[in-house]
Parts: structure tokens; C-alpha cells; sequence
């Protein structure tokens, strides 16, 4: 047992599990149905709010030299298997904690007005969300992990489900099935890997060397759900239902962290873990990449509704992740891991954007808009710094990760590196034709003459993501800082496997 | 002769018969009265169960192990709750009569003792008392086509099960000229003994056991059955005799006929694959929640065979935990579904629930989390189940099996979620009744059993695992 860390207190199970203490409180408020909605409004903000705080102290205190796992904690849990309550973070899985535990109370004040029926059961939903990403990314057992990987879908499919527009039925057991699939079959790759090396303990199977017909099949299980995940061309087809139909926060949750997870399995598991396989299936991952990029890249050019814009443009960002990810060198993995955190704050804003004039006109069709500039300056403002982050503007948080990819994709190979950036070119034209038309030209509907610009409550929302989106941009290394240690571990141990084998394989020739 | 080994089954048999003079002594009440005193007899025999040592009873007939013990709790857990369920039920029902605890008891008692049958005689004698109590059950409405027909069918086609039974184990006895589980395994060491018509004694054995488990392609009875037999007693059905039979096969399978294991094996991943597929599929089309839940329990059925299929003692135990937690959280759906009645009547329909969320918060909830339980979505207690099930499966190297059994497990959970859907997604119905408190109550507990098991696995997997390895001694 060794419940603490070098804190001296149990810090990560204390953000893991904070909301959930959140969720009893909301449960307990009695009263007429407005005091309930008002109370736990504020109980969900101040949960959050709190968790954020705790995370930042975790931010601080992080040491940045250090490649492995800090802050662990260990509880045994089911001893007879060696599986144990192990929670942990290295460089790589803090930033995605401080992502999630940034975007919550994000999502919850963007909610505070739009989310007006069972409002209490929507705050309790979202603070159990926050609980499972958190654990996830904390997780140093694999068990654990998938525990909190797949509990996900429960909140997730109620959000879509009970407060998402006309088409939510569909929706959400679209979303919950294509997830589920892949979940069972990398249940069935964890179970194996867990006879094969007699534990789940990450950081051990890190280090476990699976034999090389073995890692091809742990692989494919794994890609079967990760890839749903990414999601990847092409089982990428539930997520612009599940986006067009979820609630703005659901969407800005769906596209801020759980799209992340898919690829954060990638880095935990995949490359670190099965070496050879990895390897072996990089060019399968590339081209399922590169036809993410420019499909779904003109997909979103021919959009209507501005949420599936956004939609098909997160997953061609998400190609651009991919593909750097599996580049196995430092500027490949780390333009992939900064372009997760840069799509994570960026695409969440931009939901946020189509939420704040959904809430207005109650309609997410481009052609309903036009003008805005007229109106809303502040609202056009914001938007184009999120517009133009997503377009990778240098100066932006969305450059660094773009270029950092396509610098590790060109010491792969010319074509992925061109057919990578061949996205970014596509990606500034249906950006920036969107933003003309919602933004540009004359306000010919009557309603639109009286729209408002953003409300003080809107400020506050956006405000951290546009601090976010510029210092990403133009401070990088206050990101990238806390990766470098885990990045070059990784690499070295990813190029030492691969040595190894074809060393192996010289003397049995 | 160390009688004292069969004293919770003495005493639950002497209380139901106490229980059937006071029932037709009292005039008024008798049926809250009896039932009470069978729950009382459930606890009585569940202490003693507890408390009762270890060892064999009745010239090697009748054996007292911590399988047999684990079990037998198994058993009487369902069948309290099942009992708490039926108070209610029945009396709104207009089906109450003192003759329903009565044969509970006797079913429990068959049941107790198919648990410890250490001899194929004792086996059927346990099946039988089990059955024939249960035949009069399904059909305890008299007065309602539908249970008569479920009591009827049901007693048709058992019948027909036991006969194969009996046949199979005429067969066993003919080529090895032994009941006796014991003696059977050792003579089963050498492979010479495995005749032919042993072999066939065997399927017919076993074939006679799935019957009883519904697994297919045996099952054509379960949804017609759960269907028309009153809620109360599809509760009984969907708990504990479920218990009693499977632990009956695994003992049967791993005991005496353990060692041939490679001529079984192929049939129950046979039975495991078409049980999960055809649960899995079959339900997707229904719209009767009782029909749903009888193919929901032969899918579940499908998935404990498959951790019997590896036949080893991390096999049993994945069977063992399934079974825990199915138990609970099957009864925790039926409490549920008793719950569902409207302006005095029962209503059985999915689209019933919808709206439920409104209406009812508190019920929609526990149905949810008995939903994703049953989907196997974690930090639910179906999951765990899954998990050491196909923690087996993978061991043994079966994997055709796990993948089958993954993906149709998808499947299922459509269909799960899909009653989610209908009560938290769809405009609401009219609101239900009040509920009894006994409902609550059993919903409240075994909710919360389903919700909490990811904090302490450790009691339940422990006591399986030592349960388990009692059979491959």
C-alpha cells in the first residue's frame, strides 16, 4: 500500500474523483425546479473551478527533466492478478489532464444558459465526464484505463442523447455502438497482453517485449479502437452526427478530450508497447491519414450546417495527428502531441463559436447568417482568431503542431510531408470561406439586425482560449517543455526495439 | 453417517412443510405470514449454509464443499429476493395464495441439493423437486391463458429435458456401471474407460442440463415462459434455478466427466457461441420487456458456458462471478419491472417506460444502471463479470469464442441501451403507480451491489476462486 506520493498526498485521485463528491452535493439539493437548476449550476461550476485549481498546483509542481511517471499512487485493488488502483503522469499525459480540467468549467458556463430542462441531471452527467477523462489520463493500469476509457460512452450517450437537437437518437447509439466495437476488441488485446506479461502495470508492459506475430494482432485489436476514437478515415462517419447533434458543450467536449483519447492510446500504448508492429503498420496508418486530410478536407468544404464543418475539419486534423505520431521521430510526435492540445483548445472554441449564435437564431445553417460583422464585432473578433489558429497562422496555436509534423513527416518521406501539408492549404479554404459567409457581406434577415454581441458570461468563456490559442503560438516551449524528456525516452526506446530485432534477425540469417 | 452436513436443506424442507400446515390452518393473512416465514427459512438456511462444515454425506451421495456452499448462498440470495418481489406482485395480482412460498421453498430445497449432488441419482432426484415445483409456478395464474400455456409448455418440454436426462444417465451407468461422481472421475483417468456410449451418456447428460439453463438450441421454451408466467415467478425463473443448474453442469463437467474434456469442450463453445449470438439477435425485434429479459438471460447463459468451455478452475471461477452478479442485477431489473404498473394494472411493453426519466428519476436511474450492467459498460458490475469470463477464454486460447462473444456483446448492448433511450430520450408516458417499498427496496439494493462492485471485487472473486478449485482437486 502506498496510497501517497512525493507530495505526501494523493493528488491525481484527488482531481479523479472531486467531481464525483460534486455529483452527491447536486444530488442533494431539494427545492422548486429553479432552485435545483441555479444550485447545481453553481455546485458544477465551483467542482470544477476547484479541480481546476488542484490541476494547476499539479502543473506547477511537475518536474519537467524527469521522463517517467510522477505524483503515482498505488493501492492494491485485486492482488491476486496484479492489478492495482495505480494512477500517475508523465510529461505527456499532464497537459491533457489541465485540457480537460480547463475545458469543464468552460462547458459548464457555456451551458448556463442554453441547457434549461434537467439541468441538474445535465451538471451531474458532465461532472461524471470530467471524472472518467481525468482517470483516464491518469491511469498507469491498464484495467484502470479501460475502465475509465469505456465508462465514458455512459455520460457521453446521455448528453447527446437527452439535450441534442432533432436527430439524437440516432445519434448517440451511432456514437455508442462504433465506440463500443473497437472498446471490446482492445479489451480482448489487454486481456492477452496481461497473460502474456503477468501484469497491467503500464509503465512494466512498456518495457515488456511481446513477441513480433503477437504485436501485429495486439495492434490491429488496439487500432480497432482507437481509430474509432481518432477517429480515422473510415470509421470517422458518427462523429459529425454526434457533434451536429450533441449540445455545444457536449461538442466542445467530444471534440476538446475524447477525440484526444484516441490518439493518446496511440502514444501510451501502441508505439511504446508494440514496437515492431508499429512500425510495420506505419504506412497503413499514413495513407488512412492522408485520405482523412483531403477527403474530409473537401468534405468540409461542401458543408452546409457549420458544426459538420467543424466536424469533418477535426478529423482531418486529427489525419495531421496521426500521421505525425507515427512518424517515430521527436519533431513528428511532438507536432502530433502539440497539434491534440492546439486542436483541443482550438476546435472546442470554435464549437463554442457556433454555439453562441446557435443560442441566438436557434440555427447552425450557413446561409442563415451573414453580416455579422455589423453587429457583433466582438463576436467576429474571437472568431477570427480561432478561425485563423485552425488555419495554422504562424503566431498561432495551431502552427506550431502543423509545421512540427510536416518536419518530421519529411524525414519519412517527401509525399507524406506534401500530402500532409496539402491539408493545411485546404484547411484555409473552407475555414476561411465559412468565415466569409457567416461573418461577411450584408445583414439581409430581419432577426439578425437585432442580434447582440457577446454577453460578459461569453467573455469569460472565451477569454482563457484566446489567452490559450496565443500562448501556444507564440510561446511554444511552455508546452513543448514538459514533453521533451517523455518524447526523446519514447523515440530512444522505439528506434532501440526496432535495432534489436533486425539485430536478431542478422544472426539467425 | 454425518447427516448434519444436509441441515440447512432439512430444515428448509421441514420449515416448508411447517410453512404449508400453518397456510392452510390460518384463515386471514395467511399468504404475508408464510411468505415471511419462508424468507426467515431462506436467512435460517443461509446462516447454516454458512456455518456447516465440509465433507461427504449419504455413502458419498450428497457432498458439502465451498462450491456446493457458495452456491447454495447463491441460490438463497435469489430466491429472497425473488420472494421480496413476489409480495407485492401477488397480491396486486390477485394470485396470492400460501401455495407460492410453499413451493418456493421446496424448489429451493431441489435446487440446494442439485448444488451439492455428488452422485448422478441425487442429481435427478434434485432437478426433479426443482422442476416439478417450478411447472407449478409458471402457471400459478390459473385463471390467465397465458400462464396456464407457459405452465404447460414448460412442463411438456422439462419433461421431455429430464427424460434425455435420465436417459443419458442410464447410458453412464451402463458403460461404467457407477453413479458416483468420485468414482466416475477415477475411472475416467484412463482414457480406455471413455466408450463410445458413455460419451453419448454424457451429451445426453449435458444436453438434458442445457435444457435447464436455456441454452440454444435449447431454449425455445424461455421466452414463452418468462412471457406468460406471472412477473414474480419469471423473477424466481430468471434467478436462482439459473444458479442451481449451472452450478449442477459445472459441477457434472468438471468433476466426474473433467477428463474428457476434449470431448465436451467443442460442444459447450458450440452452445456458448449460439447462446450469446441468438440472445444477442434475438432480442433486438422484441417489444415486451419480459420476452426481452428471457432472451437477455439466454445470452448471459451463453456467456457463463463460455467460461466452462475452458474447463479449467479459472474458467469456474469466471462462471462463478458472472453468476453473482447476474443474480443481482437480473433481480434488480425484475424489481423494476414489477414496478411498472399502471392505474392497477401490470403493463410489460418497452415503449411503456418512455419518459421514465420525468416521471420517475429515481426508478430510471437504477433500470439504467442495470441497463449498462447487463451491457457489460465498466465500472458496472456486469463488467467484471465479462472480464473474467473472457480473462478464461483467452487463457484457454479460445478465440473464436472471445471474439464471438465480444462483438455479440455489442449487439446486446444495443438493445440495452435502446430501454435507456426509451426512458430518458422519448416524450414521457403516463406515470406509474406508486411503488411498493419491498420493490424499492430490492432495486436499491441490488443497484447499489451493481454499482459499487468495482470498489471491492476482492470478497466475491476470492470466494469463487476457492469455490473453483474445489472441482480440479
Amino acid at each position: 500500500m502506498n496510497a501517497g506520493n512525493i507530495v505526501g498526498f494523493p493528488l491525481l485521485s484527488l482531481i479523479t474523483w472531486l467531481p464525483m463528491v460534486g455529483c452527491l452535493v447536486i444530488l442533494t439539493i431539494r427545492g422548486d425546479e429553479k432552485t435545483i437548476a441555479s444550485n447545481a449550476r453553481w455546485t458544477a461550476l465551483w467542482t470544477s473551478l476547484i479541480v481546476l485549481v488542484v490541476s494547476l498546483v499539479i502543473w506547477i509542481k511537475f518536474d519537467r527533466s524527469e521522463a517517467g511517471f510522477q505524483f503515482v499512487e498505488n493501492v492494491s485493488w485485486l492482488p491476486e492478478y496484479k492489478v492495482g488502483y495505480k494512477m500517475g503522469i508523465d510529461g505527456i499525459s499532464v497537459l491533457f489532464v489541465l485540457l480537460s480540467t480547463v475545458l469543464t468549467p468552460i462547458c459548464i458556463l457555456a451551458s448556463w444558459e442554453s441547457i434549461q430542462t434537467k439541468v441538474r441531471e445535465f451538471m451531474i452527467a458532465f461532472l461524471i465526464l470530467e471524472t472518467m477523462m481525468v482517470g483516464m489520463f491518469c491511469a498507469l493500469d491498464f484495467v484502470v484505463f479501460y475502465m475509465f476509457f469505456e465508462a465514458v460512452l455512459i455520460p457521453m450517450y446521455l448528453i447527446i442523447g437527452v439535450w441534442g437537437g432533432p436527430r439524437r437518437v440516432y445519434a448517440a447509439v451511432k456514437f455508442f455502438l462504433f465506440t463500443l466495437t473497437g472498446s471490446v476488441l482492445m479489451l480482448l488485446a489487454l486481456l492477452a497482453m496481461w497473460l502474456q506479461a503477468g501484469t497491467t502495470d503500464i509503465p512494466t508492459l512498456m518495457h515488456t517485449q511481446f513477441p513480433a506475430g503477437m504485436q501485429t494482432w495486439l495492434f490491429l485489436a488496439f487500432f480497432a479502437s482507437f481509430a474509432v476514437k481518432v477517429p480515422m478515415w473510415p470509421v470517422h462517419t458518427w462523429l459529425p452526427d454526434a457533434h451536429v447533434e450533441a449540445p455545444t458543450a457536449g461538442s466542445v467536449i467530444l471534440a476538446g478530450v475524447l477525440l484526444k483519447m484516441g490518439a493518446y492510446g496511440f502514444v501510451r500504448f501502441s508505439i511504446p508497447m508494440l514496437p515492431l508492429a508499429s512500425a510495420q503498420f506505419a504506412p497503413f496508418i499514413y495513407t488512412l491519414s492522408i485520405v482523412a486530410v483531403i477527403y474530409t478536407s473537401l468534405v468540409a468544404l461542401a458543408q452546409q450546417d457549420m458544426k459538420k464543418l467543424i466536424a469533418y475539419s477535426s478529423v482531418a486534423h486529427m489525419g495531421v495527428v496521426t500521421i505525425g505520431l507515427f512518424t517515430f521521430n521527436e519533431q513528428g510526435i511532438q507536432g502530433g502531441l502539440f497539434m491534440m492540445l492546439s486542436h483541443g483548445v482550438v476546435s472546442a472554441a470554435l464549437f463554442l463559436i457556433v454555439g453562441v449564435v446557435y443560442d441566438r437564431i436557434h440555427s447552425r445553417e450557413i446561409a442563415r447568417y451573414g453580416g455579422l460583422a455589423d453587429r457583433m464585432p466582438g463576436y467576429s473578433f474571437a472568431f477570427m482568431l480561432f478561425a485563423m489558429a485552425s488555419v495554422g497562422l504562424p503566431g498561432t496555436a495551431g502552427f506550431v503542431g502543423e509545421f512540427l509534423v510536416i518536419l518530421g513527416a519529411l524525414q519519412v518521406n517527401f509525399w507524406l510531408a506534401f500530402l500532409g501539408g496539402a491539408g493545411m492549404i485546404l484547411g484555409a479554404a473552407y475555414t476561411l470561406y465559412l468565415y466569409r459567409r457567416v461573418i461577411f457581406g450584408k445583414i439581409t434577415r430581419d432577426d439578425l439586425r437585432h442580434i447582440v454581441d457577446l454577453s460578459p458570461r461569453e467573455w469569460a468563456v472565451f477569454a482563457p482560449l484566446i489567452v490559450l490559442t496565443m500562448w501556444m503560438g507564440i510561446y511554444p516551449s511552455s508546452f513543448t517543455g514538459f514533453w521533451d524528456a517523455s518524447v526523446a525516452a519514447m523515440v530512444k526506446q522505439h528506434v532501440a526495439a526496432l535495432a534489436e530485432t533486425t539485430k536478431l534477425a542478422g544472426v539467425l540469417q | 453417517m454425518n447427516w448434519t452436513l444436509a441441515l440447512p436443506e432439512i430444515v428448509l424442507a421441514v420449515i416448508g412443510l411447517a410453512v404449508l400446515i400453518i397456510g392452510v390452518l390460518q384463515k386471514r393473512d395467511a399468504v404475508t405470514i408464510c411468505t415471511m416465514l419462508t424468507i426467515g427459512g431462506f436467512v435460517i438456511a443461509f446462516v447454516l449454509v454458512l456455518a456447516g462444515g465440509k465433507g461427504s454425506a449419504f455413502n458419498g451421495q450428497f457432498i458439502a464443499d465451498s462450491f456446493g456452499s457458495f452456491n447454495k448462498l447463491l441460490i438463497l440470495a435469489g430466491a429472497t429476493l425473488a420472494a421480496i418481489l413476489s409480495l407485492d406482485f401477488n397480491r396486486k395480482q390477485g394470485i396470492e395464495r400460501f401455495e407460492y412460498p410453499v413451493l418456493m421453498l421446496l424448489a429451493v430445497v431441489g435446487m440446494m441439493i442439485m448444488a451439492s449432488a455428488s452422485n448422478l441419482m441425487t442429481l435427478y432426484l434434485g432437478l426433479e423437486l426443482q422442476s416439478l415445483s417450478l411447472y407449478v409456478l409458471a402457471a400459478f395464474a390459473r385463471d390467465d391463458l397465458r400462464s396456464s400455456e407457459a405452465g404447460l409448455k414448460y412442463f411438456v418440454l422439462g419433461g421431455l429435458a429430464s427424460g434425455l436426462l435420465l436417459y443419458g444417465i442410464s447410458l453412464v451407468y451402463g458403460f461404467s456401471g457407477t453413479m458416483d461422481f468420485s468414482k466416475l472421475a477415477s475411472l475416467l483417468v484412463n482414457p480406455q474407460m471413455a466408450s463410445p456410449g458413455l460419451i453419448v451418456g454424457v451429451v445426453f447428460v449435458l444436453v438434458g442440463l442445457a435444457f435447464k439453463v436455456s441454452a440454444v438450441p435449447f431454449h425455445m421454451w424461455t421466452p414463452d415462459v418468462y412471457e406468460g408466467a406471472p412477473t414474480s415467478v419469471t423473477a424466481f425463473f430468471a434467478t436462482a434455478p439459473k444458479v442451481a443448474a449451472m452450478a449442477l453442469l459445472l459441477r457434472v463437467m468438471c468433476s466426474p466427466f473433467g477428463h474428457l474434456l476434449p470431448a465436451w469442450q467443442s460442444l459447450i463453445v458450440i452452445l456458448s457461441i449460439a447462446s450469446m449470438v441468438l440472445g444477442a439477435f434475438a432480442a433486438i425485434g422484441q417489444s415486451n420487456i419480459k420476452r426481452l429479459m428471457a432472451y437477455s438471460s439466454i445470452a448471459n447463459m451463453g456467456y457463463a458456458l463460455a467460461g466452462l468451455a475452458v474447463g479449467t478452475a479459472d474458467g469456474v471461477r469466471g462462471v462463478l462471478v458472472y453468476m453473482t452478479i447476474y443474480v443481482f442485477m437480473t433481480a434488480g431489473t425484475f424489481a423494476c419491472i414489477i414496478a411498472m404498473r399502471r392505474q392497477g394494472r401490470a403493463v410489460e411493453q418497452i415503449s411503456d417506460m418512455a419518459g421514465l426519466a420525468t416521471n420517475d428519476p429515481m426508478l430510471a436511474m437504477l433500470l439504467a444502471i442495470f441497463m449498462f450492467s447487463m451491457a457489460g459498460i465498466p465500472l458496472m458490475a456486469g463488467f467484471f463479470g465479462k472480464l473474467y469470463v473472457f480473462l478464461a477464454a483467452v487463457q484457454g486460447g479460445l478465440w473464436t469464442l472471445a471474439v464471438v462473444g465480444v462483438l455479440s456483446s455489442v449487439v446486446g448492448a444495443f438493445y440495452y441501451i435502446r430501454i435507456i433511450k426509451v426512458m430518458y430520450f422519448d416524450p414521457p408516458a403516463a406515470a406509474f403507480d406508486r411503488r411498493a417499498p419491498s420493490l424499492s427496496f430490492v432495486a436499491v439494493a441490488t443497484g447499489l451491489f451493481t454499482l459499487l462492485f468495482f470498489l471491492f471485487p476482492s470478497p466475491v472473486v476470492d470466494a469463487a476462486n476457492v469455490a473453483a478449485h474445489v472441482l480440479f482437486k
